[in-house]
């Protein structure tokens, strides 16, 4: 079927979704937010104890359990809106952009969920 | 998906060779992208063996000296020759340019010559910008105000704030920026392209308009802004020297600002 439509009408489309703007701030406050906190989650790895005991009792420190969540949190939320741009940017159907955005930010909840609460978990000596 | 390879009806294929007279010395070889859509056949390249002696210093100057002494059938738009009506626009030794700017001898071995990249080819060197120029319509690139102008005199506007228009106005919408972008590429239909947000953010920031907060609500879009990943493509190809990104930054900056 031919588009009869003009060019000008192509353009506008369904017009401005008046959205994305929080996208864009909060992709750019967690890239922030992770400088710090990627450069600690190193250190701390790097001069982890080695033994079980002394590596939960690390952990169960009320600070480093909330810098470990908060790791956790900005990793994946910085991933899923990062892969929502990737997946808008190269896949051009629709159905499957939007499936593929669906899951892609399930996964990343999931992710992050388990990882909460495999911390939480230490932290409070299950 | 996004193309990342040419269909088979669009791959490039080797054409002829047009040489120079005999005797010519001074020769520079100008391989030319042809397509013509009434042949049915797939688009391929000529080459052209350009006697510099009798030729101008710009790429437009052998081009339309190839038109007029070599290969009449080249199809190419042009118009002014000095880089203010933005028609000889096209790719040139790998870059989106003006012919009429483009100077031959700024250009190592043969010099490449090709249409803007990712558009649909009307003919030879001429892209269909169809698209383009409803995209810059569709930002309604004139002042809108409530305000009547006063009975006795212009609009004014103080010298500070015009000349926050310096670097905008002057965009001849050439279409060598947006046909750069590969964000524009991939999602050409539904993002608006580093042109036309260039000339959205012109009308964003003068202080005679009133009606900003709309062309803000308008643009405020996944697709026809936020695909600008500040690339800079544009900025490294305007033959104008603009710098249509950081317009595009400077928007999406005035967008979060609202929003605090």
């Amino acid at each position: 079927m031919s588009d009869l439509r003009t060019p000008l009408a192509r353009v506008k489309g369904l017009g401005s979704a008046k959205d994305g703007t929080s996208h864009f701030w909060h992709q750019r406050l967690t890239a922030l937010a992770l400088i710090p906190l990627v450069m600690w989650f190193g250190f701390a790895l790097a001069s982890l104890p080695t033994d079980y005991i002394t590596l939960t009792s690390y952990i169960r420190q009320p600070i480093i359990t909330v810098g470990l969540i908060l790791v956790i949190i900005m990793v994946f939320y910085h991933a899923q809106l990062g892969l929502q741009v990737v997946l808008e940017d190269y896949v051009s159907s629709h159905a499957k952009r939007t499936v593929a955005i669906i899951l892609s930010s399930f996964l990343c909840l999931i992710c992050a969920l388990t990882g909460i609460v495999a911390v939480l978990k230490i932290s409070f000596g299950a | 998906m996004a193309e990342f390879s040419l269909p088979a009806n669009s791959v490039v294929k080797q054409g002829k060779t047009h040489k120079a007279a005999e005797g010519v010395k001074n020769i520079r070889r100008f391989i030319v992208y042809r397509y013509d859509p009434d042949s049915g056949e797939n688009p391929h390249t000529d080459t052209y063996e350009v006697d510099m002696d009798t030729c101008g210093p710009m790429v437009l100057d052998a081009l339309l000296k190839i038109k007029d002494q070599m290969d009449s059938s080249l199809s190419l738009r042009r118009s002014c020759r000095e880089g203010i009506c933005g028609s000889c626009s096209m790719n040139i030794d790998g870059a989106n340019t003006l012919a009429c700017t483009k100077a031959i001898s700024d250009i190592k071995g043969d010099v490449k010559i090709y249409p803007l990249p990712h558009q649909p080819v009307v003919k030879d060197l001429v892209s269909d910008l169809t698209n383009f120029y409803a995209q810059y319509a569709s930002v309604e690139p004139w002042m809108k105000t409530d305000t009547a102008a006063p009975p006795d005199c212009e609009r004014l506007q103080s010298k500070e704030d015009r000349e926050l228009l310096d670097g905008l106005y002057e965009c001849i919408l050439c279409a060598c920026c947006s046909t750069s972008c590969p964000s524009y590429w991939w999602n050409s239909d539904r993002y608006l392209g580093p042109a036309a947000l260039l000339n959205a953010y012109r009308w964003i920031v003068d202080s005679r308009d009133e009606a900003a907060g709309e062309r803000l609500d308008d643009l405020e879009d996944p697709f026809k802004l936020y695909r600008c990943h500040t690339i800079m493509n544009c900025a490294k190809v305007c033959p104008k020297g603009l710098n249509p990104a950081r317009a595009i930054a400077e928007t999406k900056k005035l967008l979060v600002q609202r929003k605090m």
